[in-house]
C-alpha cells in the first residue's frame, strides 16, 4: 500500500495588484508561510513551482531569495492547471516513495486586462481571433442554450462568489455586487459583462506536502487534455467535428479523481471551481458531477452551491473575487480547501468540512481535478 | 464580397473569394480547418487540400466589444462557430453580423470575407443562405 500525502504547511501572497513587487519576492513570501506553518524544523527534498509567465528558472529565483536552493526545483506549466500539475508531481513522486516532503508552490504576475499568450499566432491575434473571453462567451452561449442559463442567472454566480470574498483577506475584490450592478457593468463579449470576467492578476500560494496518514490529505490530483474534436478547445486547428463531442477534461480529470480517491461527488462537502467566467462555473457543476446534465441553473437558484448550501462552490469568493494569477491559482485553491478542512476560515468557514474538490480548466484545453480530505 | 486584389489575406492559404480551404485525410476521411501537414483527428500526413461549404448554421455566437490585444479593427465585432453539415466540420469564424437581436444559433450562415485592417481580410460568415 502505498503512503499517503499530507498537506502540513499552507501559505498565500495575497492575490491582487502589488505595484513593483516581483513574481519571485511574492513566491517567498507565500512559501515562507508554508513553511512557517509546517513548523520551524521544516525541509523539503525537491520543490516544483507552477507558473506560465514566470520565465526561465521561475522557482529557482524565489528559492534563491531565502537561500533554500540546493535540491530539485522544476518550474511545471499547463496553463490554467499550471499550479495542480505541479501538485500532482509532487503528490506522485511522495506516493512512489522517492520523496518524503516536497514544496508546491505557484507564482504569477501578469498584466491587466485581455490575457497576450503566445500560444496564438500574430496573424489570429490580427484576425481578432485570438481574444480569450470571446471563446468564454462562445462557451457560455451554448451554456444558455443547451440548459437554459439565463444573463440574471449568469449575473447571481457573481454575486455569489463576491459576497463569498468579503470576508477573505487574500482576495482582490472584497466588496458586494448586486444583479443589476454585474448587468450594468459593460458587455465583454455577449453575454459575459465585465463583472462575470475574473482580472488576471498578480499573486502566489504554496503548501508544503509530507509522507504520512494524518491531517489533510491529497486524495487525488488528476490532470487531463482535450481530446481532439471539440471546437472549443482552443488549439490548433481552428475547427472541430460536428459528431465529436468527446468528454470535456474537466469531465475525465474528475472521473480519474474520484476513482483514485473512491468517492462520489455527492461525498463533496466543498468545492473550489475555475470561475474565469460566471458561465464556466455553472458548466463546471454539470462537468463534475454536482448535477445533471441541464440542471446547472437549479443548482444555483435552489442555493445548493451558496454558504449554508449542500455542496458550497467558491467559498473563498473564486477567482470573480480573487482573481487568477494563472501559475498560483490551483494552489490557491488547494490552500483554501485545507484550511476549510481544517476549520480555520472564520466566517466564509463551510461547517463540518471533511472532503473537498479544486478544478481549473484552461488554455490548451487542460483541466485539474485536486480531491483533499481528512 | 471585397475584392482580394485590392487587399491583403490575414493569412496566406486559408480561403479564396469563393470559400475556406481546409484539408482531407484520406485515412480517415475526415476533413479540417485550415489544411496541416498532418490530419489533427488521427495524426496521418495523407492530407490534401479541400474545398469547405460555404453553407452553414450558427453553432455559437459572441459579439466582441472590447478589441482583444493585437487586434485593430472596428468592435463590436461578431464572432462565432459555424457548423458545416457537408464538410461534417465546426469552424471559428468571424461574423459579419455583431446585433443579438439578428443571430440566432441553428440560423442558416454563408461564407463571405471581411476587413479587419485598412488593407487586410479575413475570412467571415453572414447570416442567410449562399446566393
Amino acid at each position: 500500500m502505498s503512503t499517503g500525502v499530507e498537506i502540513v504547511g499552507t501559505g498565500m501572497h495575497p492575490f491582487g495588484r502589488h505595484g513593483d513587487v516581483s513574481a519571485t519576492t511574492m513566491g517567498a513570501v507565500a512559501v515562507r508561510r508554508a513553511l512557517d506553518e509546517a513548523g520551524p524544523e521544516t525541509t523539503f527534498e525537491a520543490a516544483f513551482c507552477g507558473t506560465a509567465y514566470g520565465g526561465v528558472a521561475a522557482g529557482h529565483r524565489v528559492l534563491g531569495e531565502l537561500g533554500l536552493t540546493g535540491g530539485p526545483i522544476v518550474d511545471v506549466e499547463a496553463g490554467c492547471a499550471s499550479g495542480a500539475a505541479a501538485l500532482s508531481l509532487a503528490a506522485a513522486a511522495i506516493r512512489g516513495g522517492q520523496y518524503e516532503s516536497v514544496l508546491v508552490f505557484g507564482i504569477e504576475k501578469m498584466p491587466k486586462g485581455i490575457i497576450r499568450s503566445s500560444f496564438f499566432d500574430p496573424w489570429r491575434e490580427q484576425a481578432g481571433l485570438a481574444a480569450t473571453p470571446a471563446y468564454f462567451a462562445l462557451r457560455a452561449q451554448r451554456l444558455m442554450v443547451d440548459s437554459g442559463i439565463t444573463s440574471a442567472q449568469l449575473a447571481a454566480v457573481v454575486v455569489k462568489n463576491r459576497r463569498n470574498g468579503v470576508p477573505n483577506e487574500d482576495a482582490m475584490f472584497r466588496n458586494e455586487v448586486s444583479v443589476e450592478e454585474v448587468l450594468a457593468s459593460k458587455v465583454v463579449c455577449e453575454p459575459l459583462h465585465l463583472f462575470m470576467l475574473c482580472s488576471p492578476n498578480e499573486g502566489a500560494a504554496a503548501v508544503v506536502l509530507r509522507a504520512g496518514r494524518g491531517g489533510v490529505q491529497v486524495r487525488a490530483a488528476e490532470l487531463r487534455s482535450h481530446l481532439p474534436g471539440h471546437v472549443l478547445n482552443e488549439g490548433s486547428p481552428l475547427c472541430g467535428l460536428v459528431d465529436g463531442a468527446p468528454a470535456p477534461p474537466t469531465t475525465r480529470a474528475a472521473l480519474a479523481a474520484y476513482a483514485a480517491a473512491g468517492i462520489e461527488p455527492d461525498d463533496l462537502d466543498v468545492v473550489e471551481c475555475q470561475d474565469t467566467d460566471a458561465a464556466r462555473e455553472l458548466l463546471a457543476y454539470e462537468e463534475l458531477g454536482l448535477c445533471g446534465p441541464g440542471e446547472a441553473g437549479r443548482l444555483l437558484d435552489d442555493g445548493t452551491t451558496a454558504m449554508g448550501g449542500r455542496v458550497p462552490v467558491n467559498p473563498s469568493g473564486g477567482l470573480l473575487s480573487k482573481g487568477e494569477p494563472l501559475g498560483a491559482s490551483a494552489i490557491g485553491q488547494v490552500v483554501e480547501l485545507t484550511r476549510q478542512l481544517q476549520g480555520r476560515c472564520g466566517p466564509r468557514q463551510v461547517e463540518g468540512a471533511r472532503v473537498g474538490l479544486a478544478q481549473t480548466v484552461g488554455r490548451g484545453a487542460n483541466a485539474s481535478v485536486v480531491i483533499v480530505s481528512r | 464580397m471585397t475584392c482580394m486584389s485590392e487587399t491583403r489575406p490575414v493569412v496566406e492559404g486559408f480561403f479564396d473569394d469563393d470559400g475556406l480551404i481546409g484539408g482531407e485525410c484520406t485515412t480517415c476521411g475526415r476533413r479540417h480547418f485550415p489544411c496541416a501537414g498532418n490530419c489533427p483527428w488521427c495524426g496521418q500526413s495523407t492530407v490534401s487540400t479541400a474545398r469547405l461549404s460555404a453553407e452553414g448554421r450558427l453553432w455559437s455566437w459572441t459579439a466582441v466589444h472590447t478589441a482583444p490585444p493585437g487586434y485593430d479593427g472596428p468592435v463590436p465585432f461578431g464572432f462565432g462557430v459555424v457548423e458545416l453539415p457537408a464538410d461534417g466540420l465546426q469552424v471559428v469564424t468571424l461574423l459579419t453580423e455583431s446585433d443579438p437581436q439578428r443571430l440566432i444559433v441553428g440560423q442558416a450562415m454563408r461564407f463571405t470575407t471581411t476587413a479587419v485592417g485598412d488593407a487586410t481580410t479575413s475570412w467571415a460568415f453572414a447570416p442567410g443562405e449562399a446566393p
